[in-house]
């Protein structure tokens, strides 16, 4: 049944940087459905962009590996989608490319920076799409726009092709309208392969069960306090509520070490982007570099010019804390942080099964309404934690505050991704019925 | 404290043009994000790499890789089948 899906949508969100009209397909798991790909996953043939104007033009002459194995499974790759310059932001707002538009409200942000996948989604334009997450940038958007995004446990998903930000942290994870189709999707994009050279042979091949009788659910108080809007803990009490009637056990947990996630995340992030970011200097790739000027005379002026304000920013701040003077302050001791909140989760897990909380302090706010940089940043408060442990989280959907999506986010053991996925489709098979 | 100068040292070091105007907007937030990044100076313990990160080594022979043609078609400025960088000297 192989053949060719015509894709033209009304792209009112600026949900995509690139579209496929005419998009291939063939036979297998995911035969003629329309999946869109973050523009940070190389596509052969296919723009990528990173939604940065230092990229933009850039056809890879090789495709991801997640893209292969959609390819196939025998999905149409449709297109791709908007995000933070890099990845840098929690609201697609960075992009080079303009920023996508919440599709609950178009006045709103859709969180980011997967943004354009999660809107893709969230408007109907695809029933899924691949996004990536160091901090939150899956989850974060899915829960702005009121769907379900899961970044799976370090080294389950091969990130060969997945242009490097944060490379002790990014992974590649699906975006859908329902758990059981995030779970498809990971079923084709969670296989071995070496060129990755963090990953583990462990393919995920589960089909999701709502039996979650006698599931240990631990609730930190750190995820309810401080900095959450009240009205969000509230509605995910409630949510957590669900899975209690459904029979799992409920069990007050703590997190210490959650106090220095933020900073540590960021330091790490910028620091690993400062190194990453080294690459762009328009002679491989990108827009040409004047080989006349000086070696570097023209790559300040060329990564000057190209780079947005906060990729400009965040090479700065990483380049600094790796600096002699700086590193032993800030770099080191982000490293410890991480460590302390590994076995801060460990040390919970040991007792426990799932770990719930609220995915976002907020719902999505209008674009201007959060500007400073570090209250930007501080909007990761509750994403980045399970990044820094290296374990699966989940972002699903739980009800709305002001009408705007609130998203539940479910964490579980490392390896654990499918009782993960379990425990959001038992809360969306209840809540659904 | 980060000064003007720091910043313009920085933007050296990581090859990063900033335009003069930018550069006390710059101090200020880093001053900021500085401060709040100097929360965690009190964290006690070691680093370690990230969790279940593990060197994996392979034998060193060779694999196919992509044709010449490939890895020159995004390349801003090419010669005889190299690529063209600025020069260093």
């Amino acid at each position: 049944m192989a053949g060719t899906l015509n894709f033209s949508p009304d792209d009112s969100y600026n949900a995509f940087i690139t579209t496929c009209a005419e998009a291939p397909f063939g036979d297998g798991a995911l035969a003629g459905i329309a999946v869109a790909i973050k523009d940070n996953l190389s596509t052969a043939g296919i723009q990528t962009t990173c939604a940065s104007r230092i990229l933009a033009g850039y056809i890879p002459p090789y495709d991801a590996h997640v893209v292969e194995l959609l390819r196939g499974a025998g999905a149409a790759i449709v297109g791709k989608t908007n995000m933070d310059e890099f990845g840098m932001g929690s609201t697609t707002g960075t992009s080079a490319f303009g920023p996508t538009k919440n599709p609950i409200d178009p006045e709103r942000v859709p969180g980011g920076s997967s943004g354009g996948s999660a809107a893709a989604v969230a408007a109907g334009l695809v029933p899924m799409a691949l996004g990536s997450d160091a901090g939150g940038a899956i989850r974060c958007p899915a829960a702005f726009c009121g769907i379900v995004g899961f970044k799976p446990t370090p080294s389950r998903v091969s990130r060969y092709g997945l242009i490097a930000h944060t490379s002790s942290l990014e992974e590649i994870g699906p975006m859908a309208r329902t758990v059981g189709d995030v779970s498809r999707l990971l079923s084709v994009i969670a296989r071995y392969d070496p060129r990755d050279s963090t990953m583990v042979d462990r393919p995920y091949d589960h089909e999701p069960s709502a039996d979650i009788k006698g599931l240990k659910v631990g609730i930190p108080a750190e995820y309810f306090g401080e900095g959450v809007d009240e009205r969000i803990a509230e509605q995910v009490r409630t949510a957590v509520g669900v899975l209690e009637d459904l029979g799992a056990d409920l069990v007050p947990v703590s997190i210490p070490g959650m106090r220095y996630a933020l900073p540590a995340y960021s330091i790490i992030c910028m620091s690993e982007a400062s190194s990453n970011l080294a690459r762009y200097d328009g002679v491989r790739y990108g827009p040409a570099v004047d080989t006349k000027k000086s070696w570097h005379e023209a790559y300040q002026d060329l990564r000057g010019e190209y780079f947005g304000v906060e990729a400009r920013r965040r090479i700065l701040l990483g380049t600094l804390t790796l600096s002699a003077g700086y590193a032993g302050r800030y770099y080191a001791k982000a490293l410890a942080a991480r460590r302390n909140i590994a076995r801060d989760f460990e040390r919970a897990f040991s007792d426990l099964d799932i770990i719930a909380g609220p995915t976002m302090p907020t719902v999505a706010f209008r674009p201007g309404e959060v500007t400073d940089p570090l209250a930007l940043y501080r909007l990761d408060a509750l994403t980045v934690p399970a990044s820094l442990a290296g374990i699966p989280a989940i972002s699903v959907p739980c009800g709305r505050v002001d009408n705007l999506p609130v998203g539940l986010q479910l964490m579980g053991r490392r390896f654990e991704d499918e009782r993960v996925i379990d425990a959001a489709f038992a809360y969306e098979q209840e809540v659904r019925a | 404290m980060i000064t003007e100068s720091d910043i313009e040292h920085i933007a050296e070091l990581a090859d990063i043009g900033i335009s003069k105007d930018e550069v006390p907007e710059f101090a200020r937030q880093f001053n900021a994000i500085l401060e709040y990044f100097s929360t965690i100076e009190s964290v006690e313990g070691e680093g370690a790499p990230a969790a279940g990160a593990a060197n994996a080594f392979r034998e060193d022979e060779p694999r196919p890789c992509l044709p010449q043609e490939a890895v020159l078609a995004n390349a801003g400025s090419t010669e005889n089948g190299y690529i063209k960088a600025p020069r260093v000297m």
